[in-house]
């Protein structure tokens, strides 16, 4: 089937099969390996993309649903060479280790923060609460996206 | 040379939270992790796995498989064992089958596979592959196992005539005896430590590339180990070594996961060599928790004999390893049940006896060291478990009765009753930081008030010593490989330099501490030392990264060679300022002429020299390599404290307060370390609370996707309060210990303690782990109902 998916802004059109993965779409037919597979069945988040700004494990939607809508991935953050101040977050508060979960974990921070500027500390836990960390303990993502929080409302 | 420029005051060596110099390629998204390697003409394979846990393999029919548009190759055991590759050695010395010949002995074990141009395409064609089994009896209970008439498992090995792996003892039974004769309190504790899986978010798999024009074999491989891993494959395969390329890019996450070799591997390079394309082998993750190493699942019996008035005087333990269908733990060879008789703790006991038996079952093979040192970790829990059950049988606090039996500063070195001589240690310290900080007198005050009011809260403490950093190689190989490890150190003329580790980093950051090593001992600021791992053909030789053994050994080495240049670099210096080397002293990052204000040449001077008016009679040049034989392990420690409050009607518990006072000497980058010990309490308190690998009755894995095996989220993962005390190691030589598991190690006796506590005044004196919600209930209402 044919598919037009914008991706980090660019109109992507290919042929795929119909049973393909969105990952893999992304990952093997558009070389964006910055997104993971974890688990395959919707449990840790390595794959969480944007589609229309939206969280989306990307291993369990079909390349075809997302036909004619907008995904976002970890390289769509980086803006004219520079990180994203939710990217600095997790750089000046170390959340991040084996580097696995983040780019899920940046991408379901960026939605969490669109919808709510100046989340609590609970807004923030249950929103990467369907992301597995297995390295930090959550405690230094939760401050980076408190970093990234107040950084957006200082550009503001 | 320098006249007037003052000398940097610090170049962000040791102590300093400087941030991660890896942590850009990741926030990009540009990390190269295995599954991201892609190289022309790659091909796909998938694996076949038994669905039955003990069954005889009467036939395998793989025509319709092959037969499938896109289908290159099916690989059986037949076709490995052609080329003597249907077994392979494990890291313990056993064997283990790559694809299952004569009958497979768990449930996910390899069988076949399917080579095709697509992965999609691969898994199609498995499902075609037809196998007839002849279903035989599952042996799942290590006990039953051990029982006269059990089935075989290992039937094919010469000699095997039973299921037992090992029998292995520690410290001294005579000398025990007589403690417990003396004692006069015997306080027991039964407690299963239960399997459980590390689970690193990055599944294991490889990309195995021969190629047949240059005889070059170069596999990207989710290795924790590539040195270790190379040479074994040059001994499975009698492929020549210089001609294996092991390469473990970027890993997500090991946790002891990484360290076995598996059968995908070596089939996977198998297909390449004998299609003569490179072939990608990813594992799903239910075959990661399926077949991968799993750890723990230790049956443990202890018994602590004491004084009434507290005085320690013996342990006495008991255990059975369930190892499997093959013997895999990745161990050092000479510890049969890895370094468990650590078991003594932290404690002063005289007189210690450890009988261990391993097993042969039906499930998957591993006992790796997850998150921990060789089986520290199991001994930690049971010591930790005993010391609280005893206090409640002397009426004693718990502290008091820790703090009465800690080994003492002046006590070390300690030379504990199994044979383990610790370095250093101020335990009591630490375990006063951590009460203080919890404010242990007011939460004793509250939790007897609560108790009045029907509220339950515990107070759990673990204080654990570990034992890490292997190893010194008078004691500790695996395979044969002495458990050294290296650093190679190149300073290039514009005083920028590479540093080349014989370890392996999966997170822990060692691109920015041990650039930071280099800066402490070198003066070279650690944005301009690049650190290099994980490619065989591009560092020396080491035995990779586990066991919290990095920097004990490959930082050690690291330090011991910038010490070396930093010597050559005095000689050098001494010709630049036409000085007397004697008269030259080191100040950060420079040598300085004693005395002569000002007078002083640069490491970055220098380096340049090196190459460009290097003293006469010198090699030119600044460079080395150090292999490090550490001359004892490091012996890390700390106390943990854990709040919990009980509901009495649903038994559901929750973490109120977890304080953590950790002490692995001197911190290399505090800001790191913090992170590691994050990390550590989270696993320990998934282990405590839900991560649970089980089997049914026919040997049937439970747990075998995430929606079953369950690791905390940020939702449930308490809130952290960490706190240091430090007590350097005397023998490491810039005083540091390891650090990565001692919160996996520590924490989980620490978190089930308090929830026992909380339940102590009911007479509950266990819940095993994972302590769930239905257990808590079930040990009040038959606590209620005696």
């Amino acid at each position: 089937m044919q598919v037009t998916i914008k991706v980090n802004g660019r109109e992507e059109s290919a042929e795929v099969e119909p049973r393909r993965l969105l990952v893999h779409f992304l990952r093997e037919d558009l070389r964006l390996t910055g997104t993971h597979v974890g688990c395959d069945t919707s449990g840790c988040g390595a794959c969480t993309v944007l589609v229309d700004g939206t969280p989306v494990k990307s291993c369990t939607m079909l390349a075809v649903m997302a036909d004619g809508r907008e995904v976002t991935t970890v390289e769509g953050l980086v803006k004219n060479g520079q990180l994203h101040p939710i990217q600095q977050g997790f750089k000046e508060e170390h959340g991040l280790q084996c580097g696995f979960c983040t780019p899920g974990m940046m991408l379901v921070a960026k939605a969490l923060l669109e919808a709510e500027a100046d989340p609590s500390e609970e807004q923030i836990r249950w929103a990467i609460s369907g992301n597995v960390c297995r390295c930090t303990g959550y405690q230094n993502i939760v401050k980076s996206v408190q970093w990234a929080a107040k950084k957006l409302a200082e550009n503001a | 040379m320098t006249e007037q420029a003052q000398p940097r005051k610090t170049v962000c060596g040791l102590g300093h939270s400087v941030k991660r110099k890896e942590d850009d390629r990741f926030l990009r998204g540009q990390g190269n992790y295995v599954d991201d390697v892609d190289l022309p003409r790659m091909l796909h394979m998938a694996i076949l796995r038994s669905p039955m846990a003990h069954a005889r393999i009467k036939s395998i029919d793989a025509e319709a498989a092959k037969a499938v548009p896109g289908v290159v190759a099916v690989v059986t055991g037949a076709d490995l064992a052609a080329h003597n590759l249907a077994w392979m050695p494990t890291l313990s010395g056993d064997t283990q089958a790559v694809f299952a010949t004569d009958k497979v002995r768990f449930q996910g074990q390899e069988v076949a596979a399917v080579v095709a141009e697509d992965p999609y395409v691969a898994y199609d064609a498995l499902d075609l592959i037809d196998v007839d089994y002849d279903m035989l009896e599952a042996v799942v209970d290590p006990f039953k196992a051990m029982a006269a008439g059990a089935p075989l498992i290992r039937d094919e090995k010469e000699g095997q005539k039973d299921n037992s792996v090992y029998h292995w003892e520690a410290g001294d039974k005579d000398a025990t005896e007589r403690a417990f004769a003396a004692a006069d309190k015997v306080v027991k504790l039964k407690t299963h430590y239960p399997r459980c899986h590390p689970s690193p978010l990055e599944t294991c798999g490889c990309v195995a590339d021969v190629n047949a024009g240059t005889g070059k074999v170069k596999i990207y491989m989710t290795s924790q180990a590539p040195h270790a891993h190379r040479t074994l494959f040059a001994l499975v395969a009698g492929l020549p070594e210089q001609n294996i390329q092991i390469i473990s890019p970027d890993i997500g996450g090991g946790f002891g996961n990484k360290v076995p070799i598996y059968p995908g591997y070596v089939a996977a390079t198998a297909a390449s060599l004998l299609i003569g394309r490179p072939v990608k082998w990813i594992e799903s993750r239910s075959e990661n928790l399926i077949s991968t190493g799993f750890a723990r699942d230790y049956h443990m019996e202890g018994e602590l004999a004491l004084k009434n008035d507290g005085q320690m005087l013996g342990l006495r333990v008991r255990l059975v390893s369930d190892q499997g269908a093959f013997f895999a733990d990745a161990q050092p060879s000479k510890f049969r049940a890895g370094l468990f008789h650590i078991v003594t703790g932290s404690y002063d006991l005289p007189a210690a006896h450890v009988v261990a038996d391993g097993v042969y079952t039906n499930k998957a093979p591993g006992g790796v060291a997850y998150r921990c040192s060789f089986r520290v970790t199991e001994a930690s829990y049971l010591i930790e478990r005993l010391v609280q059950n005893a206090a409640y049988e002397l009426d004693m606090d718990p502290a008091e009765l820790r703090l009465r039996n800690f080994i003492r500063p002046e006590q070390f070195p300690y030379k504990s009753a199994t044979g383990f001589v610790y370095d250093s240690g101020d335990y009591h310290t630490a375990l006063k930081l951590a009460l203080e900080k919890v404010g242990y007198e007011d939460l004793k005050r509250e939790k007897e008030a609560g108790r009045a009011a029907g509220k339950l809260i515990g107070v759990g403490i673990a204080s654990f010593t570990e034992v890490v950093g292997a190893g010194p190689a008078k004691d500790y190989d695996i395979v044969g490989l002495k458990m050294f490890d290296s650093a190679e150190l190149r300073v290039h003329p514009t005083g920028k330099a590479i540093l080349k580790i014989g370890v392996q980093t999966q997170g822990q950051g060692h691109e920015t501490t041990f650039a930071q090593i280099v800066a402490g001992e070198l003066g070279i600021p650690p944005e301009d030392v690049l650190v290099q791992h994980g490619d065989t053909d591009n560092t020396p030789y080491g035995l990779g990264t586990y066991a919290s053994r990095s920097t004990p050994t490959a930082g050690a080495a690291t330090a011991v060679i910038s010490r070396k240049l930093r010597e050559k670099a005095r000689k050098i210096a001494a010709h630049v300022l036409e000085a007397d080397a004697a008269d030259l002293e080191w100040d950060v990052d420079r040598f300085q002429v004693k005395g002569v204000p000002g007078k002083a040449c640069t490491i970055q001077e220098i380096a340049f020299a090196a190459y460009t008016n290097p003293p006469p009679g010198e090699e030119a040049g600044l460079e080395g390599v150090h292999y490090y034989d550490p001359p004892n392990m490091t012996y890390p420690f700390g106390s943990y404290v854990v709040v919990v409050e009980v509901d009495e009607g649903t038994g559901a518990w929750k973490v109120r307060r977890m304080v953590a006072v950790d002490d692995c000497g001197v911190r290399i980058n505090p800001m790191i370390v913090e992170g590691q010990i994050h990390g550590g309490l989270t696993e320990g308190y998934g282990i405590a609370a839900m991560q649970l690998i089980t089997f049914d009755d026919d040997g049937n894995c439970i747990g075998s996707t995430f929606m079953d095996y369950l690791l905390p989220t940020a939702w449930e993962t308490p809130k952290f309060e960490t706190f240091a005390t430090v007590t350097p190691s005397p023998h490491h030589p810039i005083g540091a210990k390891g650090v990565g598991e001692s919160a996996t190690v520590g924490s989980p006796a620490a978190y089930v303690n308090a929830v026992v506590d909380a339940l102590a005044h009911l007479g509950v004196r266990n819940v095993e782990m994972p302590v769930t919600s239905a257990k808590v209930w079930e040990a009040i209402r038959q606590a209620r109902a005696t």
